[in-house]
């Protein structure tokens, strides 16, 4: 049997390589799947959480963060087309008509 | 089939999404008619929170809670969001995004909003605070020709998701602690042990991600560009209702947990947090010439009143920051439906300079601006003052007396800006000052709120003892 | 110990040494007669159209994004069809029709794509 720390330590790996991915990153596509990953990670940690607690809670929430991530994954690529049309670039460092 | 009744609010928003849904698949003309179905299913939805406030309880096996100062909630949301598509009816049509989703985005977001703050579990916190955010992010890229519209859309987008990522993993965290998702759960957990070290970050983690969402210093940077980008009138819906459903959701997870934790080491945090967060809003707002942007920046200190009471805990700061809740929603509503008044067909109109001479131009729209500027700054008849005098007070007999009074200092200095708009306005003469499309619907949405904002900073004592009322 | 795996090792070695030695040896000695036919992009025989990096038209992530999240409500349906039985007799009918008010729900957005031209490919 494969220990939990495991699974844990994977998953904030995969977390914190996305977390450093958002804040790296200058393509707008990259940075977007960066946050995808981040979202896997917690599925991840769900997951074992469920199976070594016995019950399905965290199993079925994995289910909802899917769902919901596909939602914002397609305003999220729609958002990028509609600037790319304006832009026709999706560099984040381009994108500065608004001052951070 | 008991347990339907009660959650009728959210069956009137759920079912008029669908029926408005219907309406723009087979009638060509939906926007004509879209906004008045929107108001006529807000103000119901409304008016039925009200009426069923009295009956309290949890439904669907501990899902949802109902009743109480969950639908005074839900009836801020709802009226808000009515008045947000009275002041959109006109202004959509002058910037060129006359389309009907417009408003089926609004009712969806709304949804978003009343799951937030009826959540029980936090299996519906993530799914509000989801439903809210994307119908957000699409109304702020709506003005899709717009490049500063994208550019807001994605920025919004790209730190909101950012942010849902720490939400999601922290409530990982928290599963695995405490074994379940349920907020009740999670404080009787809190009850029996002390906190697991996993259970901490995880809580660090989720406190991290709403942080974004209520634009609290440092996880402020999207709020300034995303205003201003964003079209006006869902500038002033996203900053009210949206700000209220994140404060909302914080309020159903953090005060139970809170109460629960033997020694508190999050109280030094939160009291860190609200005190850069007012300070730096209100000393940056000072610089700033766009109005929205500096509203914005007026947004960020605003959070960090709030946060006050958050990090107060007791009875005091839940009614206060329930009643400074409701006095921002209508306030900021008012102040950005003037500007989007004023705001002219190519976006421009909305810095400090063309609201020179306004009020002899236009002394109706001047005066209305004027309230809800002294409403912001926290100037004593109106409801501004008593939203952050509540909190204050929850703060002294919390003993944060420091908190308080680095309060006070915030908001003095923050009356610099608000009051400058009305200066520049009254006594500063231009030859040419700016026309204004009048906007009668518009007008009516502002005539509402500076009622509401007069009537709250009239009789807060009646309205603080109903709140209170509901959270004891 | 470690000198267990000196096998493995060199096995690794002698592999690295043989790619590189023959990669560089077939580009130094082998004879180099190009034509327009050999340097064009490989397409399995056929006439290649276009770069590799070619665009690839905007109307396919309407049809993308709309299969993402209809593809992925889906997942909803999995859970309530193993368990059903289960279900029906716990509950009865009521589960039947808490899925169908899912998928009605669902039908509207789908009827909505439709109407408003999201399947549309011209």
């Amino acid at each position: 049997m494969i220990p939990i720390e495991f699974y844990l330590v994977l998953s904030a790996f995969m977390f914190i390589t996305g977390v450093v991915g958002v804040l790296t990153r200058k393509n707008a596509i990259i940075v977007f799947m960066s946050i995808e990953l981040m979202l896997n990670a917690a599925n991840l940690s769900f997951v074992t959480f469920s199976s070594f607690l016995g019950n399905n809670i965290g199993q079925l929430f994995v289910f909802f963060v899917m769902t919901v991530a596909a939602a914002e994954s397609a305003v999220g690529l729609a958002i990028i087309i509609a600037l790319f049309r304006n832009k026709l670039t999706i560099n984040i460092d381009e994108i500065n008509v608004l001052k951070w | 089939m008991n347990e339907i009744f009660m959650i009728t609010p959210l069956l009137i928003i759920s079912g008029g999404i669908l029926l408005s849904l219907i309406v723009e698949m087979f009638y060509k003309k939906s926007e004509i008619i879209l906004p008045w179905l929107s108001i006529a299913i807000f103000i119901s939805a409304a008016y039925y929170s009200l009426l069923t406030a009295y009956r309290e309880g949890v439904v669907f096996n501990s899902m949802l809670a109902v009743g109480g100062l969950v639908h005074i909630f839900y009836f801020i949301f709802n009226f808000g969001a009515a008045i947000v598509v009275l002041l959109s009816i006109d202004h959509i049509k002058k910037v060129g995004i006359y389309f009907g989703e417009f408003y089926i985005l609004m009712q969806s977001a709304v949804l978003g909003m009343m799951f937030l703050s009826g959540a029980k579990d936090l299996v519906m916190v993530f799914i509000g605070l989801e439903q809210m955010s994307v119908c957000f992010y699409i109304l702020t890229g709506f003005n899709r020709k717009r490049s500063s519209s994208n550019e807001a859309a994605l920025k919004y987008f790209l730190l909101g998701a950012f942010a849902s990522g720490f939400v999601v993993y922290g409530m990982a965290l928290i599963y695995g602690a405490v074994g379940s998702l349920s907020i009740p759960s999670v404080s009787f957990y809190l009850i029996n042990q002390s906190p697991s070290i996993i259970f901490i970050v995880g809580l660090l983690l989720f406190i991290i991600g709403f942080s974004f969402k209520i634009a609290a210093v440092p996880f402020h940077m999207w709020v300034p560009d995303v205003y201003q980008g964003a079209p006006t009138t869902v500038t002033a819906f996203m900053s009210t209702g949206g700000k209220a459903a994140a404060f909302s959701a914080l309020l159903v997870v953090l005060v139970p947990v809170f109460s629960n934790l033997a020694k508190n080491n999050f109280i030094p945090l939160l009291s860190v947090l609200a005190v850069i967060t007012m300070l730096y809003g209100s000393i940056v707002a000072i610089a700033q010439i766009d109005l929205k942007r500096m509203l914005a920046y007026s947004s960020i200190a605003h959070a960090g009143y709030m946060i006050i009471g958050l990090a107060a805990g007791n009875q005091n700061g839940v009614t206060g920051i329930v009643f400074y809740l409701a006095a921002y929603t209508f306030m900021n509503l008012g102040a950005f439906g003037v500007i989007s008044m004023v705001e002219a067909k190519d976006n421009s109109h909305v810095d400090l300079q063309s609201y020179t001479g306004l009020a002899a131009k236009y002394p109706l729209l001047a005066a209305m601006l004027t309230i809800f500027m002294f409403a912001l700054a926290g100037i004593p008849p109106f409801a501004g003052f008593f939203g952050k005098y509540f909190v204050f007070i929850s703060a002294i007999e919390a003993n944060l007396t420091w908190l308080a009074i680095i309060g006070v200092i915030s908001s003095a200095i923050s009356a610099y800006f608000y009051l400058r708009v009305v200066v520049v306005m009254y006594f500063k003469s231009t030859d040419s000052p700016i026309d204004v499309e009048p906007s009668y619907y518009a007008l009516l949405g502002i005539f509402i709120s500076a009622l509401l904002v007069l009537v709250m900073g009239l009789f807060p004592n009646s309205i603080i003892q109903l709140i209170s009322f509901f959270v004891g | 110990m470690l000198i267990e795996y000196l096998p493995i090792f060199l096995v690794f070695g002698f592999a690295i040494i043989f790619a590189i030695a023959t990669v560089f040896s077939s580009t130094i000695f082998g004879p180099k007669r190009p034509t327009s036919e050999k340097l064009s992009t490989y397409e399995s025989g056929m006439k290649p159209i276009g770069t590799t990096h070619d665009r690839v038209s905007v109307k396919y992530y309407i049809v993308a994004m709309l299969f993402i999240i209809f593809d992925l409500e889906v997942i909803f349906v999995y859970p309530w069809a193993v368990q059903f039985k289960r279900l029906y007799a716990e509950l009865g009918i009521s589960i039947f029709f808490s899925m169908l008010l899912f998928l009605v729900v669902f039908e509207i957005g789908f009827l909505y794509a439709y109407k408003k031209g999201g399947f549309k490919w011209d």
